[in-house]
């Protein structure tokens, strides 16, 4: 076997146990959200599938499997069946970078190391849009249709101030690489959510608008659009979407805890290495925990509302903060 | 104009208010695991009660049927078989049939029953798959019902709320 192919082989060996991980992180995600939800409305959440509910997710799972799945007469058969895979695609995709951790020798725990990471997880992230604006266009009904063009205009929308809020942090560290970006935090233990506090929230509430969560899920704000752009969707299809906004709720809170939170950075890492992807994974927990705190707690906000805070107070707040934070490492790093 | 530290204030405060409830006591009950706490004195299925020694107290008057507002009561009596009576008095229900989905759960037949023979008990789950076997006859209503057996001697059902839990 020729280095090309045993390199292959090692990659695709690794890309299947982490698709497994993820793919059961999202099961396992989904049960801790309705729990937490539940037990924010003094109710006691999923109780009946095995212990404490933990086996809801595979009872869901059949559930969907079994459930018919139901095309639209009208629909554009091949867009339709291909837009859930694409939203799962562009879900998945992002995992091939992300360092869980760091390896004794300084190296990330990650299926490729990417010079440029961040832009990578920034294209990802843009093209999730097209799940979801081709599922909602195929269905060729009036609801999918306004759903997916929200859910369009929505994320180009937050993805500006989201990309500036991430620049900051890019100023700072000086480097696109993921794990580069870690190291810098971790070498001083200085988390860039102190000096990048302003970033650190415009990143989340444009990360929760990303990721079409409560308090900004107007693609699927059911009281006005019934199901939003997967109205029409049954079946696998649907749970697919149900897969990939999981998925990408993982993502940005993954995304957030390297650049603002210093990764694997913490207590004993450097006498046990190894720590760093028990650190990591409480950062990224932490972090979904507060995503469902905000979704427990927050009203839908209005469309135009939306609209408004996103172009004209998110925006320009992050573009002061950029400036200021370029001013800041011109005046004190300037010299070098 | 908003305040923007308001409405951030406003966004904290809602925040710590969730937070409170999510270590708050549920208000769930594991319902057919744990029993439902009732009002003491709630009135669900009847059941027609005997005395101590096994004789049955209704003696076929029809006062409940008559009382019921909801029709929901059919009583037949019948005379006594002296050598083997099943009432104390001359009569005894020979049919008592209450159709529990005309019931509204009243009480006025145990208000108008002159024995105390027919009262309400705090069981409530009845469902069931056809109306026929919704008309409860006596072989339902007499007090031998498992769920209701403890009763049998007590002088008020509701004296003792049994929690109706499954057994």
């Amino acid at each position: 076997m020729s280095d090309a192919a045993a390199l292959a082989l090692v990659i695709a060996i690794k890309s299947g146990i982490l698709i497994f991980i993820v793919v059961t992180s999202f099961a396992y995600l989904m049960l801790f959200e309705r729990k937490l939800l539940a037990w924010f409305q003094l109710r006691v959440g999923p109780i009946w599938t095995g212990p404490w509910g933990l086996l809801q997710p595979a009872a869901d799972a059949i559930k969907l499997v079994l459930k018919e799945d139901l095309t639209p007469a009208t629909a554009d058969r091949f867009i339709y069946k291909i837009a859930p895979a694409l939203a799962v695609l562009t879900a998945l995709m992002a995992y091939a970078i992300i360092p869980f951790g760091t390896l004794p020798d300084g190296r990330p725990i990650s299926i490729a190391n990417v010079n440029v990471g961040i832009l990578f997880l920034l294209a990802m992230g843009a093209i999730s849009v097209y799940g979801i604006t081709l599922g909602g266009w195929s269905s060729q009904s009036k609801w999918p249709l306004l759903g997916a063009i929200r859910s369009t205009a929505q994320m180009i929308s937050y993805e500006l101030a989201m990309g500036l809020s991430i620049i900051g942090v890019l100023i700072l560290a000086g480097t696109t690489d993921l794990q580069g970006i870690i190291t810098a935090q971790s070498a001083h233990h200085a988390w860039y959510v102190v000096p990048q506090i302003v970033g650190f929230l415009i990143y989340g509430i444009t990360a929760t608008a990303e990721t079409n969560r409560a308090p900004f899920d107007l693609p699927e704000a059911e009281t006005e659009l019934v199901a939003g752009f997967h109205t029409e969707y049954s079946s696998l299809r649907f749970g697919t979407f149900f897969v990939a906004e999981y998925i990408n709720m993982i993502t940005v809170s993954a995304i957030a805890a390297m650049l603002f939170l210093g990764g694997g950075d913490g207590p004993f890492v450097a006498q046990l290495p190894w720590l760093t992807i028990l650190w990591f994974l409480v950062k990224v927990g932490l972090l979904l925990f507060a995503l469902i705190w905000l979704r427990a707690t927050l009203p839908r906000l209005r469309y135009d509302r939306l609209m408004a805070f996103g172009w004209k107070v998110l925006l320009p707040v992050a573009v002061l903060n950029l400036l200021v934070t370029a001013a800041l490492v011109a005046l004190y790093r300037g010299a070098s | 104009m908003i305040n923007p530290l308001r409405a951030a204030w406003g966004i904290i405060v809602g925040h710590l208010t969730t937070l409170k409830y999510l270590f708050a006591k549920k208000e769930t009950v594991d319902y057919p695991r744990e029993a439902y706490p009732h009002p003491e004195r709630f009135r669900g299925v009847h059941e027609l009660r005997k005395y101590d020694d096994g004789m049955e107290r209704c003696i076929g008057c029809e006062l409940c049927a008559v009382a019921c507002p909801a029709n929901a009561i059919t009583v037949i009596g019948a005379e006594n078989d002296p050598a083997k009576p099943v009432s104390p008095g001359e009569r005894y229900g020979y049919r008592y049939e209450i159709d529990m989905l005309r019931c509204i759960f009243c009480g006025w037949c145990e208000e108008a029953c002159p024995t105390d023979a027919i009262v309400l008990t705090p069981r409530f789950d009845i469902a069931d798959f056809t109306r026929q076997r919704l008309v409860f006859g006596k072989d339902k209503l007499l007090v031998r019902d498992p769920y209701t057996q403890h009763l049998a001697n007590t002088e008020s059902a509701v004296e003792t709320d049994p929690g109706i839990a499954k057994p």
